[in-house]
């Protein structure tokens, strides 16, 4: 009985994990913020979590034209929200969680027992591949999840499509390497190598030698501006244009060795980490960086940011694990580690993989309830260099110094594919489809700011600059309203009193048209009514005889 | 006739001599300017020009009018041709002007006259059917979308209905299987329902307009008296009446909610965030807080007067009960969470006139004085009640508006309410109904209810509280030594947190400034740290494995490790340096020996410096003004701006609205395909190679058909509400008007 009850398979397909859900898990996931419950909740708060404006106030008088065109987009977007809280009901699966026996912290059990628990597609996900003479590895995983990228620091590359253990491409490029990253797809990667920056297709060809980008330590990809982001030793943030080739912006963080990044996937912003213990953020647009924040009291060894833009998770060398709310900038919990986290991963679902040293703690619901102890746990061998969650799979990839393990994180991976966006199952046809189509919707690197909605806004400093054109053209404000002056009389007519009842003359006459028309449709109103009841009574009046009897 | 006379009148004004004009030829010329000298002689010729004038008259046949119109008058207005004076004489007839007229010319010009009508003024024909068009062209206008050629038929299946009513039977079995039909009253043409089932659907429809229709009545009744009761309470001038009325009102409704909290929870919680803002509102306000007007002026006489010292005392109690906290169940749990997390605090009144708080404030002893005037209120809420009920038959005027806020109103009041509906039985035949129906209207609304309450219920805030549990102030170092464990006296904890005060009080005075924002960066850095237990402990054999250049890196680590130190003060030196670049500057414009003693060691006055400094803006807030961990940057990011409206299209007024119209996306990625297709759809659609005709008559009168259609419908779907008794009723009228 020591066996770990599981619930479905964690990162096996949708389908089948509905199949098997147990009946236990609903008493558990009380105090989780689960997918489960949704399913029973009524349309009200469906309908909320699709909205994405609040409603207009209506005020007073408007143009006829303008009151219908409000209307018109406020139908669309009512429209909108119902048909996408209906469509809810598609995505039917939840991402599952490891349940332990009474008494039993789920952070004890084995990565062998939940191997052994689960179905032989899913026990298949966790693997460990030896790789001791090229470690440490880094790793990454290709958008949809399905391919794996290893770099090992001594120059190995390895892709392979993991699920299948199919080795794409494997050289060598006998130089150390410091990071490795997919670009949009899996035809292409890019390797930072020990002095450039160098591209690669799948089949390990060599197709670009970037010399623009040197000493680079870190790499991002923005999957919808298709930037590559670069942090070098030369504490330059570069991005690169992937999809022309060009260099969008280099900008000199002046903050020394950068070898501390992530991005934001909310707004595209990336997150730097300094050894003097702050955080900055950044867009190509600005040299400076948007925002600065004094995060550890050491320096700062790892950062991430969670899927909806909402948390920052930040580790330093204070040994200290601290959530920020990166909306507000503000700190939300802090946990010390006894010993600090090196390197930090958040999934899809909001799960925290930690390393220190060589065991893996994935943690759940770091920002919502204070956590004192980790979901699971796991040891590699060697020190952890890379870690990395797969998107929708309950996978954890770890890249260390003995080769790369997967292991098997229950509710890591978000179960509700994308088919548009990202498509696990997509054929090298429909991929040549998306990858036209996602280049046709590439954004444009200027609309890269913190708040993504930005574009949707009236550009207010321009406004009242044209304005202020206007007004010096025309010698007036066109929009202000005159105020009315009263004429200077002779014979004493200008008097204070006077002045003052002349003003009140004209005082609101905008409004008593208003006023008068309101009152005067009232009171026809009213008459009408009156005439209606009038008629109705002498209708219902007529005298019978015996009303005379009546007192 | 008087047309020819006329014409020779006009003559006679414009030359100013009598001219005679004759259709034969004959012209007679009279010198009528005589001088006064042979004024006989001027008798004499009048009398033979008479003579004269009758001969010739007489000569020309009898037709011709006699009556010469002499212009006897001065007129201002002299008409074109000289010929009349405005509003004298006749109109000129087409005959007139034709001297000579045969009798052929004669009978032409009256075939002519006869056949003759005025035509109008083109547009004022066309007008009706303009405006009648207007309604049309508005609503074309108006349209999302406009499909041509206008009258399309709709492509796809035709409903069945259509079909069928377009076939008939023509074989004898065809025929002998409709007859059979026909005998079972089975539809034939309109298959979907039976007339049977009809006639139920009709009935359920029926019973339902009637529930409704009470329940409608119900409110309006109920609404009548609460108004008059209403207006009768607001007459009442007595300042004691309305205290001790407000006083009663608000224990009446503390009990009810007492009472909520036990059978309505949700509505108790409504309840409830109503009584918290009341209390917010008293809290804010300086209502009752011995600071007005009147409160100062007894504050004179309180040392003298002993009314006065009370009436103050008075006011203060008042104040503490209205913001006292109404303690329920429902926020108990959320209260008891609380307590348990913080322990240690002491219970502090909220408000600087507010009581300690008592524990049990459930216990209606602990609550306030109130329950004395428990016996006075329920009496007064008798009479209430009794007004009602005697007002209830006399006013029964509608307002539709409120219907449904009423019944609302009237759910919540009902259980109140029930047992006076028992004592109703002397009312109206329509109150009676209501009695009767009250049955099946429980049922029902209880059904509405429940279908309303329920998603309420499941609103929850999405949004995870962003506050933080349990904080516990620790320098660096504490948590270093922390072990594992945390299980620690409180006692230890507090001495902790003072110690901590102490030591960060001490440092700098260039913190001084930054202590004002309440929150203290250091505090921030070194606050509660939440030691994880992690059951696998690490091993360092990390170190074997490494290279020379990961000792670099490891060097640069310690080395990173050791600065954190002053970190900090980094940090803040920093901030401050953003701080001062971004003030605004003050430009010194002072020219020495200007107006003034100049040299050296001599230094412009201090006045004359203030008059030359000009300060360049206004001071702008930073936006981390408030965070004092994050310096934000203050550009302003000019890249996007290409990208984004900078004018406001026309119908907008302001950014909002226009902001607000354009922040759904559109697109496939974000909305179902049917949204997309709606959003996207095109304003003109037109069928490729059909011929788009002109709009004719027929779609204006569709158009007016549809309106009327709509109209009638919308006003039977409002009427069916209330509508059938309405329709017994003046059927029954059209009854009696029939008999009579």
């Amino acid at each position: 009985d020591n066996e770990p009850e599981k619930n479905d398979g964690e990162s096996e397909r949708p389908l089948q994990r509905k199949a098997q859900k147990p009946k236990k898990r609903k008493q558990e996931d009380t105090g989780r913020d689960s997918r489960q419950g949704k399913k029973f909740v009524s349309g009200v708060r469906l309908i909320q979590k699709f909205k994405r404006k609040e409603e207009m106030s209506k005020s007073r008088h408007k143009h006829h034209k303008l009151k219908r065109l409000i209307a018109q987009s406020e139908d669309a977007s009512k429209m909108a929200q119902n048909q996408a809280a209906r469509f809810d009901l598609l995505l039917p699966e939840d991402e599952g969680f490891l349940e332990g026996d009474e008494g039993e912290d789920t952070c004890t059990i084995s990565q062998e027992d939940i191997a052994n628990a689960v179905d032989i597609s899913a026990s298949a996900k966790y693997f460990n591949l030896k790789l001791s003479q090229f470690g440490p590895y880094r790793l990454d995983y290709s958008k949809t999840g399905q391919h794996l990228l290893l770099g090992g620091r001594r120059g190995h590359i390895a892709c392979l499509d993991w699920q299948s253990k199919q080795l794409m491409c494997e050289i060598n490029v006998l130089e150390s390497v410091n990071d490795v990253k997919w670009l949009h797809s899996e035809s292409m990667y890019a390797v930072a190598q020990k002095k450039w920056l160098y591209i690669y297709d799948s089949n390990g060809i060599e197709l670009h030698c970037i010399r623009k980008f040197n000493d680079v330590l870190r790499m991002q990809f923005l999957p919808y501006h298709f930037l590559l982001a670069t942090a070098s030793a030369t504490s330059f943030l570069q991005y690169l244009d992937v999809s022309v080739g060009k260099e969008v912006a280099a900008i000199c963080t002046k903050s020394g060795r950068l070898d501390v990044m992530c991005q934001n996937p909310y707004n595209a912003i990336i997150h730097l980490g300094h050894p003097n213990g702050t955080v900055t953020l950044w867009s190509p647009n600005q040299k400076e960086a948007l925002v600065k924040m004094l995060c550890h009291q050491g320096g700062v060894r790892s950062v991430s940011v969670d899927k909806t833009g909402t948390y920052m998770v930040t580790s330093g060398m204070d040994k200290k694990l601290k959530v920020y709310d990166i909306r507000a900038f503000k700190p939300l919990k802090s946990y010390f580690l006894p010993t600090g986290a090196s390197c930090l991963s958040l999934s899809q679902r909001g799960l925290l993989s930690a390393a220190t040293g060589d065991v893996v703690q994935v943690y759940r619901d770091v920002w919502s309830t204070p956590v004192t102890k980790p979901y699971m746990a796991h040891r590699v061998r060697g020190a952890v260099w890379g870690i990395h969650f797969c998107p929708f799979e309950d996978v954890l990839g770890v890249g260390h110094g003995d080769g790369f393990t997967s292991m098997l994180v229950p509710g890591a991976g978000e179960p509700n594919f994308d088919g548009l966006d990202a498509n696990p199952y997509r054929s090298a046809k429909q991929r040549q489809e998306w990858e036209v189509k996602a280049l046709l919707e590439k954004i444009q690197p200027q609309l890269i700011s913190l708040d993504p909605n930005k574009l949707g806004e009236v550009d207010r400093a321009t406004f009242e600059q044209k304005h202020q054109d206007r007004i010096e053209a025309l010698g007036f404000d066109p929009l202000e309203k005159q105020k009315f002056v009263p004429r200077f009389k002779k014979k004493g007519r200008s008097s204070a009193g006077a002045v003052e009842r002349r003003k009140k003359q004209v005082a609101h006459e905008d409004q008593r048209e208003v006023i008068k028309k309101s009152i005067e449709d009232k009171m026809r109103t009213e008459k009408e009514q009156k005439q209606k009841n009038s008629k109705a009574s002498a209708v219902s009046k007529q005298k019978s005889a015996l009303d005379r009897f009546r007192k | 006739q008087v047309g020819r006379s006329s014409i020779r009148k006009d003559f006679t004004a414009v030359s100013g001599a009598v001219r005679y004009d004759d259709d034969d030829g004959e012209e007679e010329d009279l010198n009528p300017e005589i001088s006064a000298d042979e004024e006989e002689a001027n008798e004499e010729d009048e009398r033979k020009r008479n003579k004269l004038v009758q001969a010739i008259s007489s000569m020309g046949g009898g037709h011709r009018s006699t009556r010469l119109e002499e212009r006897s008058e001065a007129v201002i207005q002299v008409s074109e041709f000289g010929v009349n004076a405005v509003g004298e004489g006749s109109k000129i007839e087409l005959s007139d002007l034709i001297p000579t007229a045969t009798k052929k010319a004669q009978k032409q010009i009256e075939t002519l006259q006869r056949g003759r009508k005025t035509l109008d003024t083109p547009l004022s024909r066309l007008l009706p059917d303009i405006n009648s068009q207007q309604n049309l062209t508005i609503q074309n206008q108006r349209a999302e979308q406009l499909l041509f050629p206008l009258n399309q038929e709709p492509s796809g299946p035709k409903p069945m209905e259509h079909v069928v009513t377009a076939w008939k039977a023509r074989t004898p079995l065809e025929q002998e299987i409709f007859a059979l039909l026909n005998a079972n009253k089975q539809p034939i043409h309109n298959p979907v329902l039976t007339p049977a089932e009809e006639e139920s659907i009709k009935a359920m429809s029926l019973e339902e307009a009637k529930i409704r229709r009470a329940e409608l009545q119900k409110s309006r009744a109920l609404q009548s008296y609460y108004e008059a009761k209403a207006r009768r309470e607001r007459k009442i001038k007595s300042k004691k009446y309305h205290k001790v009325h407000n006083k009663a009102k608000r224990k009446e409704m503390l009990k009810q909610f007492d009472e909520m909290v036990k059978t309505n929870p949700e509505a108790a919680l409504e309840e409830l965030k109503k009584l918290e803002m009341a209390r917010m509102q008293e809290r804010m306000s300086l209502k009752h807080q011995n600071s007005g007007k009147w409160a100062k002026s007894k504050a004179i006489m309180a040392k003298y007067d002993e009314d006065a010292r009370k009436a103050m005392q008075q006011q203060l109690e008042l104040n503490k009960d209205l913001t006292q906290k109404v303690v329920t169940a429902l926020n108990n749990d959320e209260e008891e969470d609380n307590e348990e997390e913080e322990g240690t605090e002491e219970v502090l009144p909220d408000f600087v006139n507010d009581a300690e708080k008592a524990e049990n404030v459930a216990n209606p002893w602990m609550r306030g004085k109130l329950t004395e005037e428990e016996q006075e209120e329920e009496k007064i809420s008798m009479m209430v009640d009794e007004a009602v009920v005697i007002e209830e038959s006399s006013e029964e005027e509608e307002e539709v508006n409120g219907e449904e806020a009423l019944l609302r109103e009237f759910e919540n009041r009902r259980q109140r309410r029930k047992e006076e509906e028992n004592q109703m039985a002397d009312q109206d035949e329509e109150e009676e109904e209501d009695v009767v129906a009250e049955d099946e209207l429980s049922e029902f609304t209880s059904i509405i209810r429940g279908l309303k309450e329920k998603p309420e219920e499941l609103i929850v805030d999405n949004s995870m509280p962003l506050v933080e549990g349990l904080t516990r102030i620790q320098t660096f170092e504490d948590a270093e030594n922390l072990d594992l464990e945390m299980s620690e006296n409180i006692k230890d904890d507090v001495t902790e947190i003072v110690q901590l005060e102490e030591t960060t009080k001490e440092p700098s005075p260039k913190k001084a400034k930054k202590r004002k924002r309440n929150i203290e960066l250091k505090e921030v850095l070194t606050k509660e740290a939440k030691v994880v237990n992690v059951p696998l402990k690490f091993t360092t054999e990390e170190a074997e494995e490494e290279d020379l250049e990961d000792e670099i890196h490891q060097r640069g680590l310690i080395k990173e490790a050791f600065a954190g130190d002053d970190v900090v003060s980094d940090f803040l030196k920093e901030k401050r340096k953003q701080e001062a670049a971004g003030k605004p500057k003050v430009i010194d414009l002072t020219l020495p020996g200007w107006g003034e003693w100049g040299g050296l060691g001599l230094k412009p006055s201090k006045n004359k410096r203030r008059k030359f400094r000009i300060k360049t803006g206004p001071v702008v807030q930073r936006k981390d003004s408030k965070l004092p961990e994050v310096i934000m940057s203050e550009q302003r990011d000019k890249s996007i701006t290409p990208h984004q409206v900078s004018s406001l299209p026309f119908p907008f007024d302001n950014h909002t609205q226009f902001e607000s119209t354009i922040r759904c996306p559109l697109g496939r990625t974000w909305n179902s395909e049917k949204t997309v297709k709606k959003v996207t759809q095109a304003k003109v659609v037109t069928q490729l190679g059909a011929i788009i005709e002109p709009m004719g008559r027929e779609e204006l009168k569709k158009s007016q058909q549809n309106a009327s259609h709509q109209k009638s419908q919308s006003q039977t779907a409002t009427n069916q509400k209330k509508a059938q008794p309405e329709r017994r009723k003046k059927q029954a009228q059209k009854r009696k008007k029939h008999r009579e």
